[in-house]
C-alpha cells in the first residue's frame, strides 16, 4: 500500500450552527484539520467542546432544516458541504462509518445482532445475495473477536455483553471496508479492562484496513495510546494541535494543561491532588468575547489585556522545534514554556 | 412458556369466581323482586308470585343458589317446577327470568355484534390513529401535525350518543351515502356485514383515535430520538428504512400492550354505541336485564365481559414476548 499524496479527510474553516428554540448554537466555529489514511486522529475535549457535532458533521447526520454549515468537509477529494442528503447517504456506512459511545443504546434492541450486520452490508451491496451478507457479517464478527460467531450471529444485542457488543458494532461498521472510521468515544461504557481490548483492536483493524480514524475522547489516556495527532477543542474552536508527543510532552495550551492535570497517572505520586479545570464549559448560546476560554483560564491576561477581547487565532509555535504544533493562546510562548515545566509537568496523565 | 399459562389459567379462574361471587351478593341485597317484575304490568296473585318464586328457587338461600348456579355451567340443570321444566344443558348459565330463554342462546346471539363492533372499531382506530399520530411525529410542528391534533381532539372531546346520532342523521337518513346500521353474519355476507357495521366503526375510530394517535406520536418522536435510530442512518440507510423498518418497530410495541388493554375495556361502553345505532348487541341486552333485574343475563355479561378482559391481557402478554425479544414469558414472577 503505498502512501496517499493528500489527506482522506480534510475539514477547512467549518462551521456548523443549529437554529433552536433559545437561540442560535455556535456548535463549531472554524475548525480546521486531516486525517490521512492509517492514521489516528485523537479529538479531546470536555462536553459541549463540539467534538461530537464536528463527527456528526462528516457523516452529514444534522438535521439539515435547523443546521447551518460552512467551510470544507473533504472526504477522499470529495467535497461533503452542499451535497444532497442521498449522495451522503450514499457515502454514510461505505466510505465513512462511525461507532458510538453506548453500543447498548446503539444497536436497535428488536433485530438480531447479524440482521443488523446484514443490512449494513446489503444498503451498500445490493445486489448480495443473503447468503453472501450473512457469510460476510459472520466473517466480521469472526474477525473482530467474537467466539462463535455463527451462533452469535442470531443474539439479540441484549444477550451480549458490554465489549462484545462494542466488538459487533465495529464489525458492523466495518463490513463495508470504511476509508474513514470515526470512533465516537468508543469506550466510555466499557470497563477498564474491555476499554484496552476493544483499542487494542480498533488498532489491529487499522493497521489491517489501512483506514483513518478519528478518536472522539474526554479521555487524554485513551488518546495517548492509540492516536498519531490530537486536536484539542474548547467552546467549538480549536485550541491546540500537536502530535501525541508534542501534547503530551509540551502542551501549550493552558486548556490542554488543565486536561493532564485532571487526569490521574499510574506513575505518578498516589497522594497527589488532582487539579479540576474550574467552572464549566461555556454556554454555545452565548460564547464569551476574545478567547473562549479565558473566563476559566488562570493564566489569563484580563484587565486591557487581550485574553477577553480578541480571539486568538491558531498559529505555529515560534521557538520550539516542534513542526505541526499549533496554539490559540494569546500568551508569549516562553511564559507558556516557564508555566509547563513549573506546574503541569509533575502531575497527572502529564508524567 | 407453560408455566406463564398456568399461572395465568389460575389467576383467570380465581378473578371469575370473585366477580360471580360480587355480583350474586349484589344482586341479593339490593332490594330486587325479580318474581315481581316477572308479573309485568298486570299485579299477579300471591299464587302466581308464589309459584314464580318457587320454579326459580327464589326462595332458596344465595348460597344454595349459588351452588346450582354453578352445578349447571359446568354439568347442567333443570330450572323451573313442574308445570314449566326447561332442561339446561351445560354450560348451562340459567334462563332468561321473563321468556325462558335459555341465557346461553342470548349471548350466542349477542355476543357476535358486540365483538364485530368493539373489535371492528378497534381496527379501525388503533390502525388509523397510529398511523395519524407516526405522521404527524415524522412532520412534527408542521400544518399537518397540528391540523391533525386539532381534529383528532375535537372528535375526541364528542360523545358517541352525539357524534354516532350526527353520523347517522347526515350519511344515513338525509343522504344515503352509508348503509343503515344492522348486523348481518359475516360468514353469509362478508360485505354486507362490513357495510352495516360502518357508522359504529367510523363514529367509534374518530372519538378514539386521538388517544392513540396523541400516544404514538409521542412514542414515535421518542424513539426517532434514540441512538439506535442514529446507527441506522450513519450506516446509510434511507430515511423510508429508518422510519418503517427501525423507527417503528420499536415504536409499535407499547401501542399493542396499551390497545388490547383499552379492547378489553370498551366492552363496558359498548352499551351506549349499541343503544344509539339500535344494535342488539350484549351490552343493550344487559343493560335491560339490570333494570328488569334479571340476574342469570347480568350475571353471564359480565362474566364474559371479565374472560374477555382476562383474555385480552394474556394475548397482550403473548404479543410482547412475540414483538420484544427481550421479554421471556414467566420470568416475571421471579
Amino acid at each position: 500500500m503505498t502512501a496517499n499524496e493528500s489527506p482522506y479527510l480534510e475539514v477547512a474553516d467549518l462551521q456548523v450552527r443549529f437554529r433552536t428554540e433559545d437561540g442560535l448554537v455556535q456548535a463549531v466555529n472554524g475548525v480546521s484539520f486531516s486525517v490521512e489514511r492509517g492514521k489516528t486522529l485523537g479529538i479531546v475535549g470536555e462536553s459541549g467542546s463540539g467534538k461530537s457535532v464536528t463527527s456528526l458533521s462528516i457523516m452529514g447526520l444534522h438535521n439539515p432544516k435547523s443546521t447551518t454549515m460552512k467551510g470544507s468537509i473533504k472526504v477522499g477529494g470529495k467535497e461533503l458541504i452542499g451535497l444532497s442528503q442521498d449522495q451522503l447517504r450514499k457515502l454514510r456506512g461505505r466510505d465513512v462509518s462511525m461507532i458510538f459511545q453506548d453500543p447498548l443504546t446503539a444497536l436497535h434492541p428488536f433485530y438480531t445482532i447479524g440482521r443488523q450486520i446484514v443490512e449494513a452490508y446489503r444498503i451498500h451491496h445490493p445486489d448480495a445475495s443473503k447468503a453472501v451478507a450473512k457469510k460476510r457479517a459472520i466473517e466480521m464478527l469472526d474477525r473482530v473477536g467474537i467466539p462463535q460467531p455463527d451462533r452469535r450471529f442470531k443474539q439479540y444485542p441484549h444477550e451480549f455483553s458490554g465489549g462484545m457488543r462494542q466488538r459487533a458494532m465495529i464489525a458492523m461498521s466495518l463490513v463495508n471496508d470504511p476509508n474513514l472510521l470515526i470512533a465516537d468515544e468508543p469506550t466510555t461504557a466499557l470497563d477498564v479492562t474491555v476499554q484496552a481490548q476493544i483499542l487494542d483492536l480498533l488498532e489491529d483493524l487499522q493497521r489491517e484496513f489501512n483506514s483513518a480514524v478519528i478518536l472522539i475522547t474526554h479521555d487524554l489516556g485513551v488518546v495517548s495510546q492509540v492516536a498519531d495527532d490530537v486536536l484539542v477543542m474548547y467552546g467549538g474552536r480549536v485550541a491546540e494541535f500537536g502530535t501525541v508527543e508534542q501534547i503530551m510532552r509540551s502542551a501549550q495550551h493552558p486548556y490542554t494543561w488543565g486536561l493532564l492535570a485532571s487526569m490521574p497517572s499510574l506513575h505518578g505520586d498516589p497522594d497527589a491532588e488532582l487539579l479540576p479545570i474550574k467552572g464549566n464549559p461555556p454556554s454555545l448560546l452565548n460564547i464569551p468575547s476574545g478567547c473562549v476560554f479565558h473566563p476559566r483560564c488562570a493564566y489569563a491576561m484580563l484587565k486591557g489585556g487581550p485574553c477577553d477581547v480578541e480571539v486568538p487565532e491558531l498559529l505555529p509555535l515560534r521557538f520550539a522545534d516542534e513542526p505541526g504544533h499549533t496554539v490559540a493562546c494569546h500568551l508569549p510562548e516562553r511564559e507558556r514554556n516557564r508555566t509547563y515545566q513549573e506546574d503541569i509537568a509533575s502531575v497527572g496523565v502529564a508524567q | 412458556m407453560l408455566r406463564f399459562f398456568v399461572k395465568r389459567a389460575l389467576l383467570a379462574v380465581l378473578t371469575l369466581f370473585a366477580i360471580s361471587v360480587t355480583v350474586f351478593v349484589l344482586f341479593f341485597m339490593g332490594p330486587a323482586d325479580p318474581a315481581a317484575s316477572m308479573c309485568g304490568s298486570k299485579a299477579c296473585t300471591m299464587a302466581q308470585h308464589e309459584q314464580i318464586v318457587k320454579s326459580l328457587e327464589l326462595d332458596k338461600s344465595p348460597v344454595t343458589q349459588y351452588a346450582s348456579y354453578m352445578r349447571g355451567v359446568f354439568v347442567g340443570r333443570e330450572i323451573g317446577s313442574d308445570s314449566l321444566k326447561i332442561k339446561c344443558e351445560a354450560p348451562c348459565l340459567g334462563v332468561n327470568f321473563r321468556t325462558y330463554e335459555p341465557v346461553k342462546d342470548i349471548i350466542g346471539r349477542t355476543l357476535p355484534i358486540t365483538f364485530s363492533i368493539v373489535l371492528g372499531a378497534a381496527v379501525v382506530y388503533v390502525l388509523f390513529g397510529t398511523a395519524l399520530g407516526m405522521i404527524s411525529a415524522i412532520w412534527r410542528g408542521s400544518i399537518f401535525d397540528r391540523l391533525a391534533a386539532g381534529t383528532a381532539l375535537t372528535f375526541a372531546s364528542t360523545q358517541i350518543f352525539f357524534l354516532g346520532s350526527l353520523i347517522l342523521l347526515i350519511f344515513v337518513y338525509k343522504t344515503g351515502w352509508l348503509p343503515r346500521p344492522q348486523y348481518i353474519s359475516p360468514s353469509t355476507d362478508f360485505f354486507g356485514w362490513i357495510g352495516g357495521m360502518l357508522t359504529p366503526w367510523i363514529a367509534l375510530g374518530l372519538i378514539n383515535s386521538a388517544s392513540y394517535s396523541r400516544f404514538s406520536r409521542a412514542q414515535m418522536i421518542e424513539t426517532l430520538g434514540e441512538d439506535y435510530i442514529r446507527t441506522a442512518r450513519a450506516k446509510g440507510l434511507g430515511m423510508r428504512a429508518v422510519y418503517f423498518r427501525h423507527a417503528l418497530r420499536a415504536a409499535i410495541t407499547p401501542i399493542v400492550t396499551i390497545a388490547g388493554i383499552d379492547i378489553g375495556g370498551q366492552l363496558g361502553g359498548v352499551a351506549i354505541t349499541e343503544t344509539t345505532f339500535s344494535l342488539p348487541g350484549m351490552g343493550k341486552t344487559a343493560l335491560g336485564a339490570v333494570v328488569s333485574q334479571n340476574l342469570p343475563i347480568v350475571m353471564a355479561v359480565v362474566l364474559f365481559g371479565a374472560v374477555f378482559i382476562v383474555l385480552s391481557n394474556v394475548i397482550v402478554d403473548m404479543l410482547y414476548a412475540v414483538i420484544d425479544p427481550r421479554v421471556k414469558l414467566g420470568s416475571s414472577g421471579r
